[in-house]
Formats: structure tokens, C-alpha cells, sequence
């Protein structure tokens, strides 16, 4: 299981071709990767901030919870920080599975886990303002569908 | 004790910086929480809506009635938004 935390651009196809080099027992590899919007048009880049001490070992978590959740043979996550213009990806996830069902279902859990429990911020850079992205009560939403973990905001 | 303090996102801008040693005999998040927002408007403004606000408590997300009691470092954000 790997997860990395990084700055720097990643070569989403050189990863994809080393991820599934090294699966050896499953029959289904999935793939999600989320990249900067621009809603309005004047968006000037996005800023992303996190918790160096927290974010490894959170993605990891996450990582070997999924794993161990779906049977997953395989989980690779990245994440970037830092300034990224619109179009950049800014994160990936892969799971390797023995069948679709569970390498869907085990990228989608990373996902929501990602979204409301990794610790990073967004902020969105547009000419003459700057705004943090706000978290979606969705998100928590479908975080709990899970069934798996109560939410954040116990008190 | 003393506490390594950690800000991020809009509640580090509100407060006006990153990080801080601070001395406390607070007992539970929430003890520390009302502590710092009697020091000044920014961590007020910072702590103005709970709702929106998360803790890590040495680095696992934690709640406000957390304990403090051994811990060395303590963390402050908004609901993240990874992803």
C-alpha cells in the first residue's frame, strides 16, 4: 500500500503503468483522479494546504483500511499541496482488486475519506479575492454511509 | 504543560499565525478553547463558530471533550477538504 504526499506534479500514466506492473492476482484496476476547477472563469490558481506532521500517516490509514475493508491486492494514493493552476491534477487514487465491484467501491471509500478526513484546505485564488473551499454536508453524508466510523464533529 | 499549537487554514488567518508554544493547565479541549479565546479578537473570531471548528489532539483527530492530560501537541482547523 503506498500513499504519498508531495508538491510536485505527478505523471499519472508512468504511475498507472508501475501500479499495475507489480498486480500479479486481481482482474480489475481503477482509477480516480481529481483535478482543479474552474467554475466561474476567473479563477487564478488553487492553494493547498496541510498538516505535514498528520497527512502521511492519515493517507495511509486510509489506505490500509480500504485495503483490508475490499480485499484489495493493491492501493496507491498521492496528494499534492501547494499552488496549482486550474486543470493541474491534484490528487490520485488506485486500487487493484479481484473483481470491478471492489476496486470501484474501495476507490470510492478512499475518496470520501480524502474529501473530509485528510487533512488539507483549499483555497481558491481569483482576481481580488481569495475564499477557503467550505466542507459539503454531503460530504459527511457519504462519509456515514459507510457505516464504518461516526462523524468528525462529535461535540 | 507546555503545548505546541497548531493553526491551519482560515482559523491560522484569523489568529494570525502558524504555530506557538503555549503554557496551559487547561484539562480538556474545550478548557483550551475558552483559555485562547479570552486572549484576543483573533482567536474570538477564530473560535466565533465551533461548528466549524475541528481538533488533533498529537496528531489523530480528536473532539472538545478530549483530555489534555500527557499531550504535546495540539491542532485547530476547518472541516478539511482533501480530495
Amino acid at each position: 500500500m503506498s500513499a504519498r504526499v508531495q508538491e510536485a506534479a505527478f505523471d499519472f500514466a508512468a504511475e498507472m503503468t508501475a501500479f499495475q506492473s507489480t498486480v500479479t492476482r486481481s482482474g480489475a484496476v481503477v482509477s480516480f483522479t481529481g483535478v482543479v476547477r474552474d467554475d466561474t472563469g476567473n479563477l487564478d490558481h488553487m492553494f493547498i494546504e496541510h498538516y505535514p506532521g498528520m497527512t502521511q500517516a492519515a493517507l495511509q490509514k486510509f489506505a490500509d483500511q480500504a485495503t483490508e475493508t475490499f480485499g484489495l491486492e493493491k492501493v496507491l494514493v498521492i496528494h499534492r499541496y501547494g499552488q496549482l493552476q486550474p486543470g493541474e491534477a491534484i490528487m490520485m487514487v488506485a486500487t487493484a482488486a479481484r473483481h470491478r465491484k471492489d476496486a470501484f467501491a474501495g476507490a470510492d471509500y478512499l475518496m470520501d475519506y480524502l474529501k473530509s478526513r485528510a487533512p488539507f484546505w483549499k483555497k481558491e485564488l481569483s482576481k481580488g479575492s481569495a475564499t477557503w473551499v467550505a466542507a459539503k454536508a454531503q460530504d459527511e453524508a457519504e462519509l456515514a454511509a459507510w457505516g464504518l466510523e461516526g462523524t468528525a464533529k462529535e461535540s | 504543560m507546555k503545548l505546541n499549537m497548531l493553526y491551519f487554514a482560515w482559523v491560522r488567518e484569523r489568529i494570525g499565525h502558524s504555530h506557538e508554544a503555549y503554557e496551559t493547565s487547561a484539562v480538556t479541549v474545550a478548557d483550551l478553547i475558552a483559555e485562547l479565546v479570552a486572549r484576543d479578537a483573533g482567536y474570538a473570531a477564530a473560535f466565533a463558530d465551533l461548528s466549524v471548528i475541528c481538533v488533533a489532539v498529537d496528531q489523530e483527530l480528536s473532539d472538545f471533550t478530549a483530555p489534555l492530560a500527557d499531550c504535546r501537541e495540539v491542532a485547530f482547523f476547518p472541516p478539511m477538504t482533501g480530495g
